[in-house]
């Protein structure tokens, strides 16, 4: 019943190197080498938990997108969310500290409340998607609009912040870890692996392939589209709740400018990584390897002096194209 | 781009007051970053303690997200309120030159506020900060306070002539003091973009002594990423702007932050009294008013700690 566009590309791939399955990782080991180089301290442990920790939440949020895209959607609207339900959780944990004092149960009343208002938020945008019918780009637009208006609506401009006290003992959830793993690399490696397991293994999985590829023949497969499509958008909403709930105990505080442009830098992780965005097809660990790829430019931008700042962003646009390109060759080639 | 399409202009006060009463118009960048949420506060505290000073003086105010939604409210200003005086924060000098400089010749006294009009000569009031000064204050800081020889890093904020002649003015002020700058890049201003860049810096450079991050936000993130790698007590790091929490933390001695320059987003304050002032009375007012940004230290942050601003 599901479509199986995973095994066309490995059979032919036993004998010929695939550049689409490979090309990401050759990206991935090309800027390793190059940021080796170039300085020393690259791959010292601190550099590398810096950079893996700092991915986390674009990945978890992009292991999200994986999902929504390969379903033929889009969601605009995450970096704006994150960045409102960061700061809802900031405001009802400070307001829950005054009455509970610095206490454990205010913190998992915040991080449930992260949950389930990103939850909330993907089931706004998936009704309005499934049940109203408006394009995805177009909502998803919107309330981008409207969670960015929020946050800054409820900082007054400003930036909210958690209590002092309270940041110290949430702190150890960025900060801390376990054999010297932090815990957002923990979470993210969880999520990666619990998403690979989902899209290749399951159900639903497959509806997101077979909708993205074909709704109509998928109708006909009695597969429940609406239902499908409206649960990525769901589960995408609870991954930014669960990257918030990452992002807060970092530095404590939330503005208008917190998540700013999170939702492009998804979107570039999720194609990098190999999943079309027309849908139809996805592949979560590409996604990881996008999520990598992206942070390692910049890590390795600031620890030199190769370029100009100005043109930073230069070299990240040529590096997401080249790694797109070397894949669609390897289409192309087949 | 978002913030365009749906963003819309609030029309905050304005009550009409007595016949014959005198109206000023106010027009100021919405309150979308830390420093223009301070400026929002500040103008609406100052119009409304002036409306009580002076009862015959009509306030209104407006916020705008962005140039073209500026010029609009200007029109409608003229239009339907019929300011006799206009104190205005361009978003940006070029498009709102033009609309700004038919409202001058229209006979209505313009005072504009911190970023300058492109054409010269149109305002009757000048007031501003003083990028350069905000820099060279901290230069200035450093240069006495650190050793021949010391290593320092700067982030700078989004690429902009304000950003630039913060710079000129930090680098003209170390020139010559045997300070080393090994790096320089754009934190744009972003806690979160600062934090990833002093922890890349601080994997790359073994000795650090100081960082000026030439706004708080920065400071911020900054700090986080020194705290994380336990390198508390080797540098200092040097903000700017005010913020309260890092006044408060210059004011209970910490060595991390010992000092702040500032940038006061209370100079649209100034700028509405002088104006209100020249309207009313017969106080001359025109010419420029450029606020000097002063260095904060433990001794003096009493004075610009503000308890209830949110900035």
């Amino acid at each position: 019943m599901s479509m199986a566009p995973a095994q066309k590309i490995n059979t032919p791939a036993r004998r010929r190197i695939d550049l689409q399955v490979v090309g990401p990782i050759v990206a991935l080991i090309a800027l390793v080498l190059i940021g080796m180089a170039l300085n020393s301290n690259f791959l010292s442990y601190a550099n590398i938990t810096n950079v893996l920790a700092r991915s986390s939440f674009i990945g978890i949020i992009a292991v999200g997108m994986t999902f929504v895209i390969t379903a033929g959607g889009l969601d605009l609207s995450v970096g704006s969310m994150a960045a409102f339900v960061a700061g809802l959780m900031i405001l009802v944990m400070n307001l829950l500290t005054d009455r509970l004092g610095v206490t454990l149960p205010v913190i998992f009343a915040g991080v449930a409340l992260a949950l389930i208002a990103g939850l909330v938020a993907g089931l706004i945008n998936g009704l309005l998607i499934t049940r109203v019918g408006i394009e995805a780009f177009i909502v998803t637009l919107g309330t981008m609009g409207i969670y960015r208006s929020l946050i800054t609506w409820l900082a007054d401009g400003g930036t909210l912040s958690l209590g002092f006290e309270m940041r110290e003992l949430y702190r150890p959830v960025y900060y801390g870890g376990i054999a010297g793993i932090s815990w957002p690399i923990l979470a993210f490696v969880a999520v990666a692996i619990i998403g690979e397991i989902v899209m290749r293994h399951t159900a639903f999985g497959r509806h997101c392939a077979a909708i993205g590829s074909n709704e109509r023949v998928a109708r006909y497969s009695s597969i429940a589209v609406l239902r499908v499509r409206l649960a990525t958008y769901v589960l995408l909403g609870l991954l930014v709740g669960f990257a918030v709930v990452m992002y807060v105990p970092r530095l404590g505080s939330a503005s208008a400018s917190t998540g700013l442009l999170w939702e492009l830098e998804a979107i570039a992780a999720v194609i990098i990584g190999g999943t079309l965005l027309k849908g139809g097809f996805g592949r979560i660990w590409g996604t990881v390897v996008g999520v990598l790829i992206l942070s390692l430019i910049g890590n390795i931008l600031n620890l030199t002096d190769f370029v100009s700042p100005y043109l930073n962003g230069a070299i990240q646009g040529a590096v997401i194209i080249l790694a797109v390109v070397l894949q669609r060759k390897g289409a192309a080639d087949r | 781009m978002i913030k365009t399409l749906i963003a819309t202009t609030a029309l905050v006060t304005g009550f009409s007051a007595a016949a014959g009463a005198e109206t000023i118009g106010v027009s100021i960048p919405a309150a979308t970053h830390g420093w223009a949420g301070a400026l929002n506060f500040h103008a609406e505290r100052t119009v409304e303690r002036l409306e009580k000073v002076y009862p015959d003086l009509d306030f209104v105010l407006t916020t705008t997200p962005d140039s073209a939604t500026q010029v609009s409210d200007l029109e409608d200003m003229i239009a339907t309120r019929g300011i006799d005086a206009l104190v205005v924060l361009p978003f940006e000098s070029e498009p709102l030159t033009g609309p700004i400089q038919r409202i001058a010749d229209s006979g209505t006294w313009v005072t504009v506020v911190d970023r300058g009009l492109a054409v010269e000569g149109i305002e009757d009031l000048y007031v501003a900060g003083d990028n350069n000064s905000f820099g060279r204050t901290a230069g200035e800081y450093f240069a006495e306070t650190l050793d021949e020889g010391a290593k320092v890093v700067v982030m700078r904020g989004i690429p902009s002539t304000v950003d630039n002649e913060r710079v000129a003015g930090f680098e003209a002020a170390i020139d010559g003091a045997g300070i080393e700058v090994l790096a320089m890049d754009h934190g744009n201003w972003n806690r979160d973009t600062a934090f990833t860049l002093m922890q890349d810096w601080l994997s790359r450079f073994g000795q650090i002594d100081a960082v000026w991050a030439a706004d708080d936000d920065m400071a911020v993130g900054a700090l986080a990423a020194i705290e994380q790698a336990g390198r508390t007590g080797e540098m200092f790091v040097v903000g700017g702007a005010g913020m309260k929490e890092m006044v408060d933390r210059i004011r209970s001695g910490d060595k991390s932050v010992p000092v702040n320059v500032t940038y006061p987003p209370a100079m649209i304050s100034t700028a509405i009294e002088m104006t209100a002032a020249g309207i009313v009375g017969n106080a001359p007012m025109s010419g420029d008013f450029i606020i000097a940004s002063e260095l904060i230290t433990p001794d003096n942050a009493d004075d610009f700690y503000f308890e209830d601003s949110p900035y």
